[in-house]
């Protein structure tokens, strides 16, 4: 909310400056978001009045003016603006004056003709962010009077960012009602009045349901001028809240809300076909709103209804079958109260949010309705004359949100704040707030305003003693409980110990949006999501990822077009599975890697990345869950990996990963110039641990001995592996691969693999017989598995 | 006969000129060698008269020493030249860059949530977390946020069929760890969270680091000191904070923290207060028995001003040039 600091000053006038207001302010809970000072610098520009405006002879769109200043003499300007014509007045700015935006002008010439000032828009001079022109003031300006002092300038504007507890603030009276309270002055009530009825004229009100409107004040006011203007003093404090000037009838409406908070609806009355009736709206019934829009409105919606039906919604905005227009003139003004289990959520629903809705929902004053009347007609009265008719009021007392007595207890106050207020002190400081106070032996009974809405249980009241308190003056007291030392469960590898191990090796972390685009997380997975969003910001954002690795490789994508040849990237987060009714959430680590194996550098030539550098990688992650558990890497299909480079990792017979070269489909889905190599891991499955348990060390000398073994090319180095550890045991202790070879010398679809057995005993040491009839199972055993052939 | 002492010289002068191991071992060989000069000398001795035999002796034995000591210095002198000559041929360009693989580096906000983790922990902290896929009972309702509540409005939210929601907020494992763990609690959950909101100071996901503590006796004082020490901690620096009043619907009293930046500016870091009794009632927690503060703060705000990032969007670019700052 935007609010003139003249007119808060008006309600309530603190001896310290804007800063320290706004200081305040934002200390007392209403964030002031921004200061913006204006008319600081209009020394020098004065209202004119443009006598003759003539075509400029050599530019279409300029005019020369002769304007008056006031002085006496006649002052010949040229002028682009659109709307310049004779007779009217606007600002006038002579050379030597410096504009708030830092021009300084100077006589020039423009296309041929001098020009001695410049007639002013409200852009130039600081006031305001929108123009169509030169300002045209009312034509009883006084020419020649500086503008400043005819605008009420300088003036601040605070842009207060309110919350939504306090709807008891979102008017000018609000805030300088709290600016009272928290510097301990009081308010000027002077301004309101009852308005005496001159005519006995009334318009029919029939509120058929009382609980939905417990206050509605009403005022018939007949023969208003409707070719007054507004005067500038209100349209200058309208502008500054940020709202336009419209029609003096509607200005009046929003000028008393924003200053009593109140919003008020004004009717012509000529256009109103029978009685005013509140009340819910039936099954699909349309209403076309002031803006022109037609909307259905829902059985749960208050709509203003008359004879010829709904005229409006009520407390979100008027019909425009009723709505004043620049021939009105008999007009009926409305301040309801609009109770907030009527109102919430509803403005909304129709995608409509008010200044009106705004406030009702927050709550308004339930005692306001006849005073924003009031003040109503008496601005109207000023601005546009006729004839006001007696306030009407309906009340349902019943229905008015009731004020309860709230106890507040001393010794609560003091350990939920940690600080010891003096009694006094709080005393007045409700009081300040308008709290009716009975003191009691352990506390106070508190009874708050009816406009304070947030305000119901004690804990509420004992935040404002803080608030006005000033939260400033609470004491910093470390706690003195103490926390019980928690299991420390050695179950899980933690994450920033995985991180870390791929930081050691590489890889740069990256984080990506968690909702992705449906097509790759489809291409990706082979799993149509259920888990989208009905409202995502673009269709690249619409579902949640099942796999982490589509956000990566657009990174990396990303990356190779920033002419970043080497990618080692890897996440950490959340991959989302299943159904609407059943889903579930996995903590994954995935990487991607891309382009050479090792960083360029001297003494090496670069080598493309393969499957195993990859390996590697996993292999050094699944480590830190400790020996105590093996992992398989088993060949599989993978829909987004290429054949035959693609494994699931097992462990336990559970798929806990998949490892892969990105299939070039897939590569050319997400436009990786490169080829790349991927992995996936569920967290918690794979890196499961449990604390280590140590082996005993064998007392005994080792013995190394090296076989190679022809086989089929089919055959897997884990099944070999497998048959050799498990060939004489007891005697063998480790089983190494140190060599694959295929090609010449060897027969075609066959390959010479080379492994390395260390063999050892806990017991005793191992002779060379011993060894030899190890070697001897272990060759038997590959003989009869894999028809494997000794090579010499 | 020569003189010892001239024979002295003239082997001295010999040693000291012999260029390599080889002439070295020459010199020993023709003076202290079976037929060596001094050897010879040695052997003279015994055809002295007896009274003389001992002096002699004596003399011999000395000049042997001496001879020997200098063979001994001249071979140690020789042998460091010839490795030092040797060892020249070795040098390497140390200024040439080491060989392998280089390193990564951390997210920054991973990191610098890692780094919020750690001195909450330190501070006896357990840290906790909740699902990103939430229902509007555990984002909202227990949190106080009526149905149709204003403050609703003000968290932006991506909704999924079925009344489900993704968290606005890490507020949720408040709630799911109170009902889980009972109180006395005292823990954070760092984690992501969603807003249907994007431009220049707004992405829609964005990390958030959630504290809770219910104990007896609780007081907002406390929850000054834990925030205050904990951004001193963080910044590694002495911190002016401003506590300022503001409205959550699920804290009372609330407040939003400010640290004094630079020149009197100051900026927001985080949201804060006394757990609201129908948040601790929504948890089946007695209210009058326990108090407790909450306190919630957005993990990329910190990063930015950790480490100097201007721009909030550069975190989900993932530019690796960008990135490998954080290494």
């Amino acid at each position: 909310m935007k609010i003139a600091e003249s007119w808060i000053r008006e309600w309530v006038n603190p001896a310290f400056n804007s800063d320290e207001l706004a200081y305040q302010l934002t200390m007392s809970g209403h964030e002031v978001d921004g200061l913006e000072h204006e008319g600081d610098s209009l020394n020098g520009v004065v209202i004119a009045e443009v006598l003759q405006a003539e075509k400029h002879p050599d530019a279409d769109r300029l005019r020369v003016c002769l304007v008056s200043d006031g002085s006496g003499e006649t002052i010949e300007v040229v002028c682009g603006a659109p709307n310049v014509v004779a007779g009217m007045r606007s600002p006038l700015a002579k050379p030597g004056v410096t504009l708030p935006n830092g021009v300084t002008l100077r006589k020039s010439k423009i296309r041929g003709v001098v020009s001695n000032g410049m007639l002013c828009s409200a852009i130039e001079l600081g006031l305001g962010a929108e123009s169509d022109g030169i300002i045209a003031l009312p034509n009883d300006a006084p020419v020649g009077e500086p503008l400043a002092r005819y605008l009420h300038l300088p003036d601040t504007v605070l842009e207060l960012n309110l919350t939504p507890n306090r709807g008891d603030c979102f008017s000018v009276l609000g805030i300088a009602r709290d600016i009272a309270a928290s510097s301990g002055l009081d308010l000027d009530y002077s301004r309101f009045a009852a308005i005496p009825a001159s005519i006995t004229d009334t318009h029919p009100v029939v509120i058929d349901l009382p609980e939905g409107c417990p206050s509605f004040a009403g005022r018939v006011i007949r023969g208003i001028d409707n070719k007054a203007r507004s005067p500038i003093w209100m349209t200058e404090r309208l502008r500054r809240s940020g709202l336009r000037a419209i029609s003096p009838v509607v200005d009046v409406t929003n000028y008393v809300m924003l200053e009593i908070g109140q919003p008020l609806h004004a009717y012509d009355l000529g256009r109103v076909q029978g009685p005013i009736r509140p009340r819910l709206a039936t099954d699909g019934e349309k209403v076309t709103l002031l803006d022109g829009k037609e909307v259905t409105a829902a059985a749960d919606t208050l709509v203003i209804s008359d004879d010829s039906g709904a005229i409006g919604l009520a407390g979100i905005m008027g019909g425009l079958s009723t709505a004043v227009s620049a021939t009105t003139t008999d007009i009926f003004f409305e301040a309801a109260f609009w109770p907030q289990a009527f109102i919430a959520g509803r403005a909304r629903a129709y995608g409509l949010h008010t200044d009106a809705s705004l406030r009702f929902e927050r709550g308004v004053d339930p005692q306001g309705q006849a005073r924003a009347v009031e003040r109503a007609t008496e601005l109207l009265l000023q601005i546009c004359g006729g004839q006001a008719g007696p306030l009407q009021l309906q009340l349902a007392r019943q229905y008015l949100p009731a004020s309860k007595s709230i106890s507040l207890r001393r010794d609560r106050l003091r350990k939920l704040l940690g600080v010891e207020i003096a009694d006094d002190t709080v005393v007045d400081i409700l009081q300040r707030l308008g709290m009716q106070i009975t003191v009691g032996n352990d506390g106070w009974q508190v009874v708050a305003p009816g406009f304070r809405f947030d305000i119901a249980i004690e804990v509420d009241l004992i935040e404002e003693v803080a608030r006005i308190f000033g939260y400033d003056k609470i004491p910093v007291t470390t706690g003195t409980a103490e926390t019980p030392v928690a299991l420390a469960p050695e179950n899980q590898v933690g994450l920033n110990q995985v991180a870390a191990t791929l930081v050691a090796r590489d890889f740069q972390e990256v984080v990506n949006y968690s909702f992705i685009d449906a097509e790759s997380n489809q291409a990706m997975t082979g799993v149509t999501s259920e888990l989208h969003l009905n409202n995502p910001i673009s269709s690249e954002m619409a579902v949640m990822r099942a796999s982490l690795l589509p956000g990566m490789l657009f990174a990396t994508a990303a990356n190779l077009a920033r002419q970043q040849d080497r990618i080692r990237i890897f996440e950490i987060g959340k991959t989302f599975h299943g159904t609407l009714d059943a889903h579930t959430e996995i903590v994954r680590i995935a990487g991607v890697i891309c382009g050479s194996s090792r960083p360029e550098q001297w003494g090496e030539t670069p080598q493309a990345i393969d499957f195993f550098d990859l390996k590697a990688d996993i292999e050094a992650v699944l480590q830190l869950a400790g020996g105590s558990s093996k992992y398989e890497f088993v060949a599989a299909d993978n829909l987004a990996l290429q054949p035959g480079q693609a494994a699931n990792i097992v462990r336990d017979g559970d798929i806990v990963g998949v490892i892969g070269k990105l299939h070039p489909r897939h590569a050319k889905f997400f436009e990786l110039k490169r080829a790349a190599y991927v992995f996936e891991l569920d967290a918690t499955m794979a890196l499961a641990t449990q604390p280590p348990v140590v082996d005993a060390i064998s007392k005994y000398p080792s013995i190394r001995r090296d076989i190679a073994v022809l086989v089929a090319d089919n055959v897997s180095a884990a099944e070999l592996v497998a048959a050799v550890s498990s060939a004489a045991p007891g005697l063998i202790y480790s089983v190494k691969i140190f060599d694959v070879y295929m090609g010449p010398g060897i027969e075609a679809g066959l390959k010479s693999v080379a492994l390395g057995l260390i063999l050892q005993e806990t017991s005793r040491t191992l002779t060379d017989d011993d060894a030899d009839s190890a070697m001897a199972a272990a060759v038997r055993k590959l003989q009869e598995k894999f028809g494997a052939e000794l090579r010499d | 006969m020569q003189e010892l002492s001239d024979l002295m010289q003239a082997a001295a002068s010999e040693i000291d000129a012999a260029a390599d191991l080889a002439v070295l071992d020459a010199v020993r060989v023709a003076c202290l060698g079976k037929k060596g000069t001094l050897t010879s000398r040695a052997k003279a001795v015994s055809q002295l008269p007896v009274a003389e035999r001992p002096a002699a002796g004596q003399e011999i034995n000395i000049a042997k020493q001496e001879l020997q000591a200098r063979l001994n210095s001249r071979r140690e002198a020789l042998e460091t030249a010839a490795l030092e000559a040797a060892l020249v041929g070795e040098a390497v360009d140390v200024t040439l860059p080491g060989r392998g693989l280089s390193t990564g580096g951390r997210h920054p906000v991973t990191r610098a949530m890692a780094r919020i983790e750690e001195i909450f922990r330190g501070a006896g902290f357990g840290v906790r977390s909740g699902p990103e896929i939430e229902d509007d009972f555990h984002n909202f309702t227990a949190l106080n946020f009526p149905p149709n509540h204003p403050a609703r409005a003000e968290h932006d939210t991506f909704f999924l069929p079925g009344g489900l929601l993704l968290r606005t907020h890490t507020s949720p494992v408040q709630i799911r760890s109170m009902v889980e763990e009972g109180v006395p609690i005292r823990i954070i959950a760092p984690g992501r969270v969603y807003r249907c909101d994007s431009d220049q100071t707004h992405t829609p996901m964005f990390h958030q680091v959630e504290g809770l503590v219910v104990d007896r006796g609780v007081s907002l004082a406390n929850l000054k000191a834990v925030l205050h020490q904990f951004v001193e901690s963080f910044f590694e620096r002495e911190a002016e904070l401003r506590f300022r009043p503001s409205y959550f619907p699920f804290t009372e009293p609330s407040a939003e923290v400010d640290v004094l930046w630079e020149k009197g500016k100051w900026l927001e870091i985080l949201g804060c207060g006394m757990v609201h009794p129908n948040v601790l009632g929504s948890a089946g927690i007695d209210s009058e028995e326990f108090t407790g503060y909450a306190f919630g703060m957005g993990v990329e705000r910190l990063a930015m001003l950790r480490y100097g990032v201007t721009d909030l969007r550069t975190f989900f670019e993932n530019d690796i040039r960008f990135l490998r700052h954080f290494r």
